[in-house]
Formats: C-alpha cells, sequence, structure tokens
C-alpha cells in the first residue's frame, strides 16, 4: 500500500495504482474522456490533470501517473482548474456543439464536464474541422465530428471484444478513429461502444433520434438471451421499450452487454400474439379467453393424463415453468425443459451448473471446451475468458468446429472420439490438465447432446483433480436462460428428452414459449397448445395459442448459468390481452378443474422457494468447491465419433423475439461468415 | 475492383485492384528483412514491409503506391490485425495510398529550398508536365507533383527527390531537363546540377586546397600531430 494525501485527505491505494485512482478513493471526482477503469491507459485527452507535489510545476495526467510514497495531490487548485479549462477549450474547438440533434444529450460526458470547466463563449473564430462518418454496421452509428479522439473505442475493440477492427488513421489535424474499411464490425460486444463513447460519435443506430434519456422509465431487469443472466436496465416510454442498457454487476456482466440483449427489443414490436387463437377448420382465427380454454379444457378430459406433454422454451421465467410443472403434475403429464435436446440431470446441481462461476473461471490456468462456443452462447462470458487469457497463464484447448473465440485455442478435434481419447490418457493435453492447478472443462450444448459427453468430461476433470473442495472446474455452458431454473425445478422426465420422442409421445402437447425444436416432428393428429408472445415455430403448430407475456412485460425469476437466483422487474404491460405466463397457467388450471394453489405473485414466489430453496436466495453466487466426486451417470453406448455441430451458426436470431426483430435480421445479413480459426 | 473503398477522409474512392499476392523478389526481401527481428515481434517490421510491397506495385504496374489487398498481404506476412497496418500506412506521407505516376516529384518548398528558388522549380514542373494541383497525376501517367517538407539536403537547395533519388541545385532550366531526361526514359544521375561534388562547395573547395593529394606521397606529418604548427593546440594559442 502506498500512503499519500489528496486535497490533504490521507488515503492509502495499492502499490501500482495511479492518481486518479487515488483521488477516487479519497472521494474526489476527476473529469475524465479517455481513461476508462477497463481499458488500458492512453492518456491522450488531457483532462483528468491535477496538480502533484513533489513534481514538476506543471499539471499532470492523474490517469497516467503512479502513486508515490507521500505524494500531494490537488484535484482543485487555480493551476489545476486553468488547465482543465485549457484542455476543454481545445477539445470544443473541433467539436459540432450540436447538443440539441445528438443522441447523447442529456447523457454525455463532455455536456457533462463543459458545465464544469468549459467556456461560456469561443474564441475560436477559424473553420471547424469536419469528419466523414463511418459504417460500423447496423448498430453502431458514427457522426465523427463530434468525435475527440479518446480512443476508448479502439481500446475496447481490441482489448475487450478482441476484435482489433477500430484504429485511429492518419495524424494530425487528418487523425481519424475508423475501420478504414466500410464494413459492418464483426464483435458480438459492438453495443458496448456506444456505452464508452464519452461523446456523441458512436451512439446506437436503432435508438437514434427515438428519446432523450430524461423522458424514459428505467426498470431494472434481467437479460434472458442468453443463460448469463446479464443485468440490465430497461427504459420505456410509454407502452415501448426503447433501449435496454447494462447495469453493473462485478459477478455476471461486469458492466457490458451482448449485442442480442441490447438490439433485439424492437422484436418486442413485431409478430406479437396479442390474443388467444384457436385452430378451426385448419385455420387460426381470433378467439376469447373462455373459449380458448374450454377447448384445451374438451381435449384434457379426452386423453388420459399420461398421453399430456408440455415443453418449455429457453426464456421463460421460473414462475410460468413451476406453475406449468404443477399443472402436469395435476394432470399426471410429463414436462421436459431440454428443447435442444441435451442429456442434462436435475438429480444434482453441480452436474448442470457453472460451478466454476462467472468471475471464478478467471482463475482457471487451463480449460477445455467441449463443444462449446462461449463467443455466441455468451458473449460476456466469452470476454471473461479472454481476459483471463490475455492476464496470462491460462492455456485454452477446444473440442468441436474450430472457431475464432478472440483466444488462441488449440483445437483439439472436432468429435467427442477426442474427449474419449482424453480420458483414456491417449492424448498429449491431458499432461497439460493434470498439470494445471485448477483445471476446467467447460462442455456446451453440442456436446450435450451425446448421453455420454457429462459423464466423461467429469470423469476426466475428477482424474485431472478438477473437482475438489476448494475448485470445481466442471462446467455447462448453458445457451438458454431458463435452463438452469427448469432444472432446479426438475422439469425433466424419465428417459430420452421429450423433444426427441415427440412423434407419437403425447396426444395432448403444451408449449411454453418452447420454439427451439423441429416442430415438424410433433405427429399431425397431437393437439398443440403454445403459450408464448411470439407467433413463431411454435404457435405455427398450434391449435390453441394462449397470449404470455415476453421478458420485458412481467416480473420473473431467472436462475443463471451459475445458478445465481436473479428477478427482473416488469417494465411495461403486456400487449391487448396477453397476460403474464403464470396468471395464464393459474387461470387455465382453475378451467382445467385442476386449480393451482397460489393466487399472486408472492405466493408463486413461496412455492417456488418451497419447490426449491435456492429460489429464496437472491443474487447468491456460485458454491466454492464440489459436493462430492459423484458425476453424471455414465450410459452404456460408447460416444459418437462425428464432428459435434456448430450450434449458433446465426448469433443473432436464435429465439422468437431476436427472430422477430429487423434489426437483428439486418445485422444476420451483413455479417460476414463465421471466421474460422487460424491454423 | 472491390467492394472495399477505404475513405480515410477522401471524398473520392479510389479503385482498387482485387488481388495482390508478393512476388519471388518481394518474398526474398521480406525474408531478409524479418530475419532482423527477434521471433514473435515481426510487426515491428511493417514499415518496411509496407515499402516492399510498396515498391513491388511500382515494379510491377508502374505506380508505387499501396492498394487496399497490399496492405491486407502485409498483415497477413506479419500475423498482425489489418486495422494496425492501415494505421501506420495512413499516418507516414512515403506510403502512396492512391495510384501515383511512375516518376513521384516530392519537391522541397521549406524555407531553405523556398529562399534557394523552389517556386521556379515548381512552375517548371508544372510547365513541364502540365499538373496543376499538388498530388496530381501527369495526363501521360508518369509524374505526380507533391509538396514535401525538408528533405534535409539545404545545402544543395533547392531540391526534388525523384522516387528515390536526390536531384539537388536546380533551377528552372534544369528542372525542366531532368522532367524532359525522365519522359524519355533516361535515368539522370543523382545529385547536383551546378556540378559539384555532394555538398562540397560550388566552384571547388574554399579550405584544405593544400591537401591536393591525399595519395602515397601524403606529406609526412599527415595526419598533421596535435599541437603542431599545422594543428596547433587552442589551448596555447595566443587570441588576442
Amino acid at each position: 500500500m502506498v500512503k499519500l494525501t489528496v486535497d490533504g485527505l490521507e488515503v492509502d491505494v495499492p502499490a501500482g495504482s495511479n492518481v486518479l485512482q487515488a483521488c477516487e478513493a479519497a472521494g474526489r471526482e476527476i473529469p475524465r474522456f479517455c481513461y476508462h477503469e477497463r481499458l488500458s491507459v492512453a492518456g491522450n485527452c488531457r483532462m483528468c490533470l491535477v496538480e502533484v507535489k513533489p513534481g514538476p510545476p506543471k499539471p499532470m495526467a492523474s490517469c497516467a501517473l503512479p502513486v508515490a510514497e507521500n505524494m500531494q495531490v490537488f484535484t482543485d487548485s487555480e493551476m489545476v482548474r486553468a488547465g482543465r479549462r485549457g484542455v476543454m477549450e481545445f477539445l470544443l474547438i473541433n467539436h459540432p456543439l450540436d447538443c440539441p440533434i445528438c443522441d447523447q444529450g442529456g447523457e454525455c460526458d463532455l455536456q457533462d464536464q463543459s458545465m464544469g470547466y468549459g467556456a461560456d463563449h469561443t474564441r475560436y473564430r477559424e473553420p471547424k474541422r469536419a469528419v466523414r462518418d463511418k459504417y460500423l454496421g447496423p448498430l453502431v452509428k458514427t457522426v465523427m465530428t463530434r468525435c475527440i479522439q479518446c480512443t476508448r473505442c479502439v481500446r475496447f475493440a481490441t482489448e475487450i471484444a478482441g476484435t482489433p477492427e477500430l484504429g485511429a488513421t492518419a495524424r494530425g489535424e487528418a487523425m481519424e478513429i475508423t475501420n478504414y474499411v466500410e464494413r459492418a464490425l464483426t464483435s458480438e460486444l459492438s453495443g458496448n461502444l456506444i456505452d464508452i463513447c464519452p461523446v456523441g460519435a458512436l451512439t446506437s443506430r436503432p435508438y437514434a433520434f427515438a428519446a432523450r434519456p430524461w423522458e424514459l422509465r428505467k426498470t431494472d431487469s434481467i437479460d434472458v438471451f442468453d443463460a448469463l443472466g446479464s443485468a440490465i436496465r430497461v427504459d420505456v416510454r410509454g407502452t415501448e421499450v426503447l433501449r435496454v442498457l447494462p447495469r453493473v454487476h462485478e459477478a455476471v456482466n461486469e458492466e457490458w452487454l451482448a449485442d442480442k440483449a441490447r438490439f433485439a427489443i424492437d422484436g418486442l414490436k413485431h409478430r406479437r400474439l396479442d390474443r388467444p387463437w384457436l385452430r378451426v377448420g385448419g385455420k387460426l382465427r381470433p378467439a376469447g379467453w373462455t373459449e380458448a380454454f374450454s377447448a384445451i379444457s374438451a381435449r384434457v378430459r379426452a386423453v388420459p393424463g399420461n398421453r399430456v406433454a408440455a415443453i418449455v422454451g429457453d426464456q421463460c421465467d421460473a414462475e410460468a415453468m413451476l406453475a406449468l410443472r404443477d399443472l402436469m403434475r395435476s394432470l399426471g403429464g410429463s414436462i421436459d425443459c431440454r428443447q435442444d435436446g441435451a442429456f442434462l440431470s436435475p438429480a444434482r446441481r453441480d452436474h448442470y451448473l457453472f460451478n466454476s462461476g462467472i468471475a471464478g473461471i478467471e482463475q482457471a490456468d487451463a480449460i477445455l471446451l467441449v463443444g462449446a462456443n462461449p463467443r455466441h452462447a455468451a458473449p460476456v462470458l466469452n470476454a471473461r475468458l479472454r481476459k483471463a487469457w490475455l492476464a496470462g497463464g491460462l492455456t485454452i484447448a477446444g473440442i468441436g468446429q474450430p472457431v475464432d473465440l478472440t483466444y488462441a485455442v488449440n483445437w483439439l478435434g472436432t468429435g467427442l472420439d477426442t474427449l474419449a481419447a482424453l480420458h483414456a490418457g491417449e492424448h498429449p493435453f491431458r499432461e497439460t490438465l493434470a498439470g494445471a492447478k485448477r483445471p476446467a472443462i467447460i462442455i456446451g450444448p453440442a456436446a450435450l447432446r451425446d448421453p455420454a459427453a457429462a459423464a466423461l468430461a467429469w470423469q476426466l476433470l475428477l482424474a485431472v483433480d478438477g473437482v475438489r473442495p476448494d475448485w470445481h472446474g466442471y462446467n455447462v455452458l448453458h445457451g438458454a436462460a431458463s435452463r438452469v431454473g427448469a432444472l432446479d425445478l426438475g422439469l425433466v422426465p424419465t428417459g430420452a428428452p421429450l423433444a426427441r420422442a415427440l412423434h407419437g409421445a403425447a396426444d395432448l402437447l403444451y408449449l411454453l414459449a418452447a420454439d427451439e425444436f423441429d416442430t415438424k416432428a410433433i405427429s399431425p393428429d397431437t393437439f398443440v397448445v403454445y403459450q408464448g408472445h411470439h407467433g413463431d415455430k411454435g404457435a405455427a403448430v398450434a391449435d390453441v395459442v394462449l397470449p404470455g407475456a415476453a421478458y420485458t412485460e412481467k416480473s420473473g425469476t431467472y436462475v443463471n448459468l451459475e445458478g445465481r437466483v436473479q428477478r427482473g422487474q416488469a417494465a411495461v404491460e403486456p400487449p391487448g390481452e396477453a397476460r403474464p405466463d403464470w396468471a395464464i397457467l393459474r387461470a387455465l388450471s382453475d378451467a382445467l378443474g385442476h386449480g393451482l394453489p397460489y393466487g399472486s405473485l408472492d405466493a408463486v414466489r413461496q412455492a417456488l422457494e418451497a419447490a426449491n430453496p435456492v429460489f429464496g436466495l437472491l443474487d447468491a453466487g456460485p458454491a466454492l468447491g464440489a459436493m462430492g466426486p459423484e458425476g453424471p451417470a455414465m450410459p452404456d453406448d460408447s460416444v459418437g465419433r462425428a464432428p459435434l455441430a456448430e450450434l449458433y451458426a446465426n448469433y443473432y436470431q436464435t429465439d422468437p423475439i431476436s427472430r422477430a426483430s429487423p434489426t437483428m435480421a439486418e445485422c444476420a445479413r451483413v455479417a460476414a461468415p463465421y471466421p474460422v480459426a487460424a491454423e | 475492383m472491390t467492394d472495399q473503398t477505404p475513405l480515410n477522409g477522401q471524398a473520392v474512392p479510389v479503385p482498387q485492384p482485387a488481388h495482390f499476392a508478393f512476388d519471388e523478389e518481394s518474398r526474398a526481401e521480406i525474408d531478409r528483412t524479418l530475419a532482423k527481428y527477434p521471433p514473435g515481434k515481426q510487426a515491428s517490421a511493417v514499415l518496411p514491409v509496407l515499402y516492399i510491397a510498396q515498391r513491388q506495385m511500382g515494379r510491377v504496374t508502374g505506380s508505387p503506391w499501396l492498394p487496399l489487398v497490399a496492405m491486407d498481404a502485409v498483415a497477413d506476412v506479419l500475423s498482425m490485425p489489418k486495422i494496425r497496418v492501415y494505421e501506420v500506412a495512413t499516418f507516414y506521407t512515403m506510403f502512396n495510398l492512391r495510384p501515383i505516376g511512375r516518376y513521384h516529384l516530392q519537391i522541397c518548398t521549406t524555407t531553405p529550398c523556398w529562399l534557394r528558388g523552389s517556386d521556379a522549380v515548381v512552375a517548371a514542373c508544372r510547365r513541364a508536365t502540365g499538373i496543376k494541383g499538388w498530388h496530381e497525376t501527369s495526363a501521360d501517367g508518369l509524374f505526380t507533383m507533391s509538396e514535401v517538407e525538408c528533405l534535409g539536403a539545404c545545402v544543395n537547395a533547392p531540391i526534388v527527390q525523384v522516387n528515390d533519388d536526390f536531384y539537388e541545385d536546380l533551377d528552372h532550366d534544369s528542372t525542366l531537363a531532368l522532367i524532359e531526361a525522365l519522359r524519355r526514359g533516361e535515368a539522370p544521375p543523382p545529385g547536383s546540377r551546378a556540378g559539384r561534388q555532394n555538398s562540397a562547395p560550388t566552384g571547388g573547395p574554399a579550405t584544405l586546397t593544400t591537401l591536393e593529394n591525399l595519395g602515397p606521397d601524403v606529406p609526412a606529418d599527415h595526419p598533421p600531430a596535435f599541437g603542431t604548427a599545422r594543428y596547433p593546440n587552442p589551448a596555447t594559442l595566443d587570441v588576442k
């Protein structure tokens, strides 16, 4: 620790801190544009000037100055104020001052700081510099004349996103931030450029000219587009969700958010189910709730309970899943959450969790990816892996289709026979895993389609001492936000995954927003009820459609892949006659004569907690270490040699909301074919 | 023409060739260059390799410039992100990002050259090539005129750098003659047009005139010993 004084206040900061951090520790706010605590230090905006003694008699950039013992820092002396005023004057020389037509207006660092350090008039009479706007794809809009060249975006793209596509070309007066080629950014994290840009140079293209920040109602929620459960803020004006921004949650998403979570929201306005529909004579026609319920009720009476089945979708809240589970239990039917046909057992929690934890995975020193593409399944988690890899000491290998994950991956093979070889000790990478202090395996949906993959991976990890009381290296990378919550509720039937055994397995099939399976496999005489928010694949085959609520329209509980229970709040009302899903199921249960024993959201949540105590532990991180060495059951069949499929070939359109989103459609159109890893 | 048009503030997109590959000669030169850098630090060779690419363009097409595909090829050779190569190539004015003529007339107009008559040189270049503005190429595609800052040969001002060679002590007429010679495909010897050796005084040496011959019969006291009459010790000089 280093002891220094900031404006006379004594502070202790870790050695290697910079003066800016020391000033923050002392509670002094330092204006800055280029400095960002998660990026490397550039020191080029010069706004964070402070006076330092002992030192040269001139203001110093505090972000680029390491602290020293007994340093005296002055953050508000006359020299500092004059220095910052001078910097601000220079920054504003070429800034267009078009705040009234700028989308950053109201949440702009430059606007805010010019209140403190800007002059009330300009002394600059010469022509201002103008910069041609750049095309960075359908998500990020550029107004480059506003750019103050802090290079935060360049550093974000290079360091965090791992897609070095932005740079500063030319020099001096002609210097420009650009990708030079007029091509869309390839990062799945490009929306974060908008957040880190301190001015209005990079703004959201879909949100352009839509609203002013002070007009928006802000609601805290949880993202459902991947299983990470990123903390988000839903910004609403009237009944319209206008944008989604990340909230800071250090253990989950830090301050980043994936592009799909941020930009798929315009899908909430398209293809919505806003009233019940009933299939009559092969065609869906609008119906009332009572009519729809009696159609279901008539069918339920006609089929035996064991011929009733339910599939829950990828974005369901735990409340709805509990209601559907309880309804299925009362009818005697079966229920499954594994639309993708993954072999997952709810028997023990650490058999389906990301046990190392999202933050904890940074501690790993050897990672084996098995059929997992974190860049697509959870881009923010991928940024963590990259961060750990950049920090050094982490070796990453992969089994599956080689892809560019923004860090070096040693691709060992494409099929699970490689995992079997590793398990049998016939592969050299086993030495690396065995030599690692904290080895980890990240197993993804592509591998979990094989019944033996999970058991093999676990046993391999056990053999290299990766499952122990102080470290749990077995990590399941789920693609679906609802999956862990569903497994916590035990939504798995005995036997094979239901989605595989659809044909003739059920006479009545209840789809709770389930669209991600082969609906053609449903036999034509099965009566299908679809409850969801979008007219997607599931609704297309349904006999009765019940309009549910999307994630922004209901208060819901979600469990992320590391088992963290989080709660999102409703930001808007569901459209038309649509209702929160648990309430629909509650009403339906009455119509079926199997009334569910809860009548309010609080009561459902109490029932959730009764069903599994983990639902009572809000925002609790993963447990450290393993409960025991017993792994998932090993089936008799040997593993397949076929190459593992690439599950998320199209990152942008993976669920009903993003498929309905024009923005995501445009992203998928301009996206270059997914880059193959270099040899 | 590819669909990639680098903007970089250029109002008019530059037609880009679709393909670039290093030829045998360039590859050999790249190998020699990369050998100078430690393994894993080959990105440090970006400047020389960019220059190799530009020279190959000059050799093959007669126009030494760097199209986008050539910069991409440099990025591939050095295993570095393409944007990092674009940044370097756009930073240095010696890299030409649009096609230029076979002879790049880089005319120094900084103060010493200007005092010594660079205006006449510029006028002669314009007259001989028909080029009106800066960074333009003559109709026959042979010449491009650029205004450059000090080339570091002020003693021999005014100067025009043609591709890699300096032509010095120019005036209106000698510039015209130089350009006509280039147009005829000749390779005029670089250096002073005033007939002096390197940067030696015009009209012959004004000092050291007695040392006419430094051959086998050098004076016995050459080099003069410190403290002798020909090379007195300044400390002992009686300076009044």
